[in-house]
């Protein structure tokens, strides 16, 4: 049986019938067209599949789309809506070099803007706690902290920054 | 491989979702974060048709702190908000650091401590802290309420007491008492974020620095969370010394009965399981001793 759903992903609302066993990393991907959010492992333990539920990071692989009635939804596509001026955590990532294949970077992304939301000048310790969730198999990691940490001082305070 | 097909029930009340486990039978299955439950179904483990989603129960959330009745978590109080909880960081820091500990920011943010508890994993990380504080399950069924300690809910790996169409709706665990301590070690491979291969949660209770009470409980070793109850003993009515520490460690690793397994083998458990209850052993009685020099 499919169930009608209504949920608001990067600020549009969508109408969908889904059923109940099928993944909002599944409906994102499959249905939206919003190939931004990654699947890796499928069972919580990468984070590549991480989006934002409501301002919670969550993996979209164990969560179910039925579930999401009614749920605000952020993807890395609504870190740029625009498309062309990017959100200043995805400048730092290309401007310290956190990039390399970038299939763990939507999910990296989204775990820094959980972290900078609430803790807007992290430590390394709690940027690596933070994203210890999310795998990367290139980088190494040091590039990537280097990146949130910057992205941090840059959102924060925004009057010092000028945006 | 197609995904596994299953229905899903949402209700809005205890009453709705206990009617629907009732009238589902046993391949109805309840579902907190679903961070255990659909990793289950989609390594083909489990088969439901149908799953009842306990989040949309208004105030099942809740979670209070009271100095009389002590700290209740209701069943889809999330990990990460008894971790970040103000109160309980207070009042029951062991209880806030070992849902910290348990698995990854993600994680923490759909799954839940009850969830922890009725997924009945022996490595469960948030069983060894509340039974040692003495929790008790709330439970909602077919023919009413009833509570047990969280001692007796464990029957086996996945197995709890729980009966057909019975939820358990809240945790509890009463006033921390005067002189005592807590704390939880864990060990794993990822850190702290992946389960645990040996977890030890003490609480010791401390009058002077004679020990009037002690509870061990060691997870990951045995079919469940496991009092360590010969330890125990050694350490009720004497001086918690380190020496003392070391024996009662020793004592409760040779309680245990690990396996092994992929997190790790049989020896290094009870190697470890030694080892960490001297580090929870040792904090415990550091707390209990800080708090009543505070006074
Ligand atoms: C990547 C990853 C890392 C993890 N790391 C850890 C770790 O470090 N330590 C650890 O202990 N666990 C870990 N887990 C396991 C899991 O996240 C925890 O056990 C979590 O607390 C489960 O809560 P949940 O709300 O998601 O449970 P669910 O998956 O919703 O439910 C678990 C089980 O309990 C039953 N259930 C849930 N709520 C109730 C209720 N109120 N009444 C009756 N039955 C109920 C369900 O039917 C199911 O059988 C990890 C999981 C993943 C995916
Ligand atoms: S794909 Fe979801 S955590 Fe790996
Ligand atoms: S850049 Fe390739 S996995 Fe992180």
């Amino acid at each position: 049986m499919k169930h009608d759903i209504s949920l608001t992903v990067n600020g549009d609302t969508y109408t969908l019938a889904v059923e109940a066993w099928r993944t909002l990393n599944e409906v994102l991907r499959e249905d939206l067209n919003l190939t931004g959010t990654k699947l890796g492992c499928g069972s919580g333990d990468c984070g590549a599949c991480t989006v934002i539920v409501d301002g919670k990071s969550v993996s979209s692989c164990l969560t179910l789309a039925v579930e999401m009635d009614g749920r605000r939804i952020l993807t890395v596509e609504g870190l740029a809506p625009s498309g062309e001026t990017l959100h200043p955590i995805q400048e730092a990532f290309i401007e310290k070099g956190a990039i390399q294949c970038g299939f763990c970077t939507p999910g990296m992304e989204l775990s820094a803007l959980h972290l900078l939301k609430t803790n807007p000048l992290p430590s390394d310790t709690q940027i690596r706690s933070a994203i210890s969730g999310n795998l990367c198999r290139c980088t190494g990691y040091n590039k990537i902290v280097d990146a949130i940490a910057e992205a941090g001082r840059r959102m924060d305070p925004p009057s010092k920054t000028g945006r | 491989m197609p995904a596994a097909q299953f229905d899903y029930i949402a209700p809005t009340t205890v009453d709705e979702a206990v009617a629907a486990l009732v009238n589902g039978g046993k391949d109805t299955r309840v579902m907190a974060g679903g961070t255990d439950l659909i990793v289950k179904i989609r390594h083909r483990m489990l088969f439901p048709t149908c799953i009842v989603n306990l989040k949309r129960i208004a105030g099942l959330d809740a979670i209070s702190v009271d100095k009389k009745n002590g700290l209740t978590i209701g069943a889809t109080a999330l990990l990460a908000d008894v971790a970040a909880n103000k109160g309980i960081r207070r009042h029951y820091p062991t209880v806030a650091e070992a849902a910290g500990a348990t698995a990854n920011v993600q994680v923490r943010n759909m799954g839940t401590v009850v969830g922890n508890l009725c997924n009945a994993s022996p490595s469960a990380d948030n069983a060894p802290t509340l039974m040692a504080m003495g929790a008790t399950v709330d439970i909602a069924g077919p023919s009413g309420g009833r509570s047990m300690p969280l001692d007796q809910f464990f029957q086996g790996p996945g197995v709890t007491a729980l009966e057909t169409g019975e939820i358990v709706i809240a945790v509890r665990v009463p006033p921390p008492p005067a002189g005592s301590g807590t704390a939880y070690h864990s060990l794993s491979q990822r850190g702290k974020l992946d389960c645990s291969a040996v977890g030890v949660g003490t609480m010791i209770v401390l009058n002077d620095d004679q020990c009037t009470d002690a509870r061990i409980i060691v997870g990951a070793c045995a079919p469940v969370p496991m009092r360590t109850r010969a330890a125990e003993k050694m350490l009720i009515g004497k001086r918690m010394t380190d020496t003392l520490i070391r024996q009662a460690a020793q004592t409760a690793s040779e309680e245990t009965s690990p396996i092994t397994d992929v997190r790790a083998s049989a020896s290094y458990r009870w190697k470890m399981v030694a080892v960490l209850a001297i580090r929870a052993l040792t904090d415990a009685r550091q707390m209990a001793l800080r708090k009543s020099t505070s006074k």
